[in-house]
């Protein structure tokens, strides 16, 4: 009985809260078929809206995989003083509003911006161009990978890696052959992540990219003009093909993973 | 120290004769087993063994080779390709032994390498390590909190006690000469009397007062099969143990709540203590 109950509080919450606004996406987006939805996707704008998502994701998520590996490397292996004060910042982007990121990079590389009339003078553009968008991403979607792997660092200890020291193996070697092996399915899950989360950015880019369709326009930033222009299809469908890649994101992921109790 | 995992604040590590003090764990040639086998998870006994050679970049052949001649020393053989999640603590020791002399290290560095495992293995292991000793021949030293597992194996043994050593020795030297109580309790029961400190079963308890003996009285008695224990309250102050066998011990028709006198001319004086 109680199995019961804790089953349709939890399934209910999901399918309000998830499952309804998802399913009226697609239903809105193929209310008229699935030719206008298909038309409305791959206008130039919208093509392109979703080639500068694209790339920028490709761009973010390599970044912060690195620095993020680094980082949980440094908190777990190497202690420092300010260990923790890093450990808090990596989390500040889940905490910090988004708009709150793209208003912080605005006054930085503003016009009159303590780096941005230096780079303005070095005819180097960061707002309303693909750097700023790109800084705006790997801000907001920097914890994933730490936050993943850092735990997993910390239980597989450090016996292990001072095995392979003993065995002849230099530091990258120890890296390559035992840490990451080891840690490789705490990275995929926080690549997964972060990718799922640059792809959905929407408000640090609204504030930095300037908006302008065909140009600086990503995906979300397209779904939300399409909306407020009346184009409800339009809008809509992008929506349906932003779902798709992060559902794909996600089963490539599932996938990939290994099966339970091979190890 | 040895290994080079840790740094020591002073004195040297030197290793067939080359100072090593400065040496990076990777280039001491020195292989370690760790207590809690340091296993590669993600690797197949083959590939946790074959690990150092491949990082020497030594031929595929050649590995293929020396892996197989350790899997068959360790007697792994069957057990090649499994993970080290599908074996036993007592296997999981033997790989990672076998992965240690793979790369032929100078020195073996045991660390609790039994530790963690039930006595009835501890036992086995140990009976097989000092089979394989003989075998391999490596300078091995094994870190133990077992002395009987230490005085079984060792050559040389060096008692720590509270960071120090205590003495360096062979097993027989730490047992017949011991240069402090600490050592003299500690391979082998000890007892002390007054200032002397003596062996159990060097206690020779007599029925009759006799010269030096000091007076008991016989507290508790308990058979152990072959050997008797008795414990005695000493008419001075405090309790020592007696060990003798129950043969003895019927000759001498002992009681609880007896007097006995205690002798004890085999006893030990510590300077300074």
């Amino acid at each position: 009985m109680r199995k019961l109950a804790l089953r349709t509080v939890a399934l209910g919450y999901l399918a309000l809260i998830l499952l309804g606004p998802l399913s009226i996406v697609f239903w809105r987006a193929f209310e008229k078929g699935f030719g206008p939805a298909w038309s409305a996707v791959t206008t130039p704008a919208a093509m392109h809206a979703f080639q500068l998502t694209l790339e920028i994701t490709a761009i973010a998520v390599p970044a912060n995989t690195i620095f993020g590996v680094l980082c949980a490397l440094l908190i777990v292996r190497h202690p420092f003083p300010g260990k923790g004060l890093l450990n808090a910042f990596v989390d500040l982007p889940l905490a910090l509003s988004p708009v709150v990121v793209g208003f912080a990079l605005f006054l930085l590389y503003g016009r009159t911006g303590w780096f941005g009339s230096w780079l303005s003078s070095h005819g180097i553009r960061v707002l309303f161009a693909m750097p700023s968008m790109i800084l705006a991403t790997a801000f907001v979607s920097i914890p994933f990978v730490v936050r993943e792997v850092v735990p997993v660092l910390r239980e597989i200890g450090t016996d292990q890696e001072q095995a392979a020291e003993t065995l002849g193996a230099s530091q990258w070697q120890v890296f390559r052959r035992v840490t990451f092996p080891a840690i490789r399915w705490a990275v995929a899950y926080g690549v997964v992540l972060t990718t799922a989360r640059s792809l959905g950015e929407y408000g640090a880019v609204s504030v930095v990219s300037g908006r302008l369709a065909g140009q600086t326009e990503t995906a979300t930033l397209y779904v939300s003009d399409r909306y407020e222009n009346f184009d409800i299809v339009g809008a809509y469908a992008a929506s349906v093909v932003l779902a798709l890649m992060a559902i794909v994101v996600l089963l490539t992921m599932n996938l990939l993973r290994p099966k339970e109790g091979v190890h | 120290m040895i290994a080079g995992l840790e740094r020591p604040d002073a004195g040297r590590v030197t290793i067939s004769g080359e100072d090593a003090t400065g040496l990076a764990p990777r280039k001491r040639g020195v292989g370690f087993v760790f207590q809690h086998y340091a296993a590669f998870k993600h690797m197949t006994v083959r590939g946790n063994i074959a690990f150092g050679l491949k990082i020497r970049k030594r031929p595929r052949a050649e590995v293929r080779a020396r892996v197989d001649e350790l899997l068959a020393l360790v007697q792994l053989q069957p057990f090649a390709d499994r993970y080290p999640s599908q074996l036993s603590g007592g296997q999981r020791q033997r790989m990672a032994l076998a992965r240690a002399l793979a790369v032929e290290p100078k020195v073996l560095l045991l660390d609790e390498p039994f530790g963690a495992l039930d006595t009835r293995v501890r036992g086995e292991l140990r009976e097989w390590l000092h089979r394989l000793h003989d075998e391999v021949r490596v300078t091995t030293v094994f870190v133990t909190h077992d002395q009987e597992e230490a005085m079984a194996l060792a050559d040389q043994i060096a008692v720590l006690h509270e960071g120090r050593i205590e003495q360096v020795g062979s097993p027989r030297e730490l047992y017949d000469q011991p240069k402090t109580p600490f050592v003299m309790s500690f391979v082998g029961a000890a007892a002390q009397l007054g200032d002397r400190w003596v062996r159990q079963h060097d206690l020779d308890l007599r029925l009759e007062p006799a010269a030096g003996a000091f007076e008991a009285r016989v507290e508790r008695i308990a058979r152990l099969g072959f050997e008797a224990r008795i414990e005695l309250q000493l008419a001075d102050s405090g309790t020592v143990w007696a060990q003798m066998t129950c043969a003895e011990l019927d000759r001498l028709e002992l009681e609880r709540g007896a007097t006995v006198w205690v002798m004890a001319d085999r006893a030990r004086v510590f300077a300074g203590d």
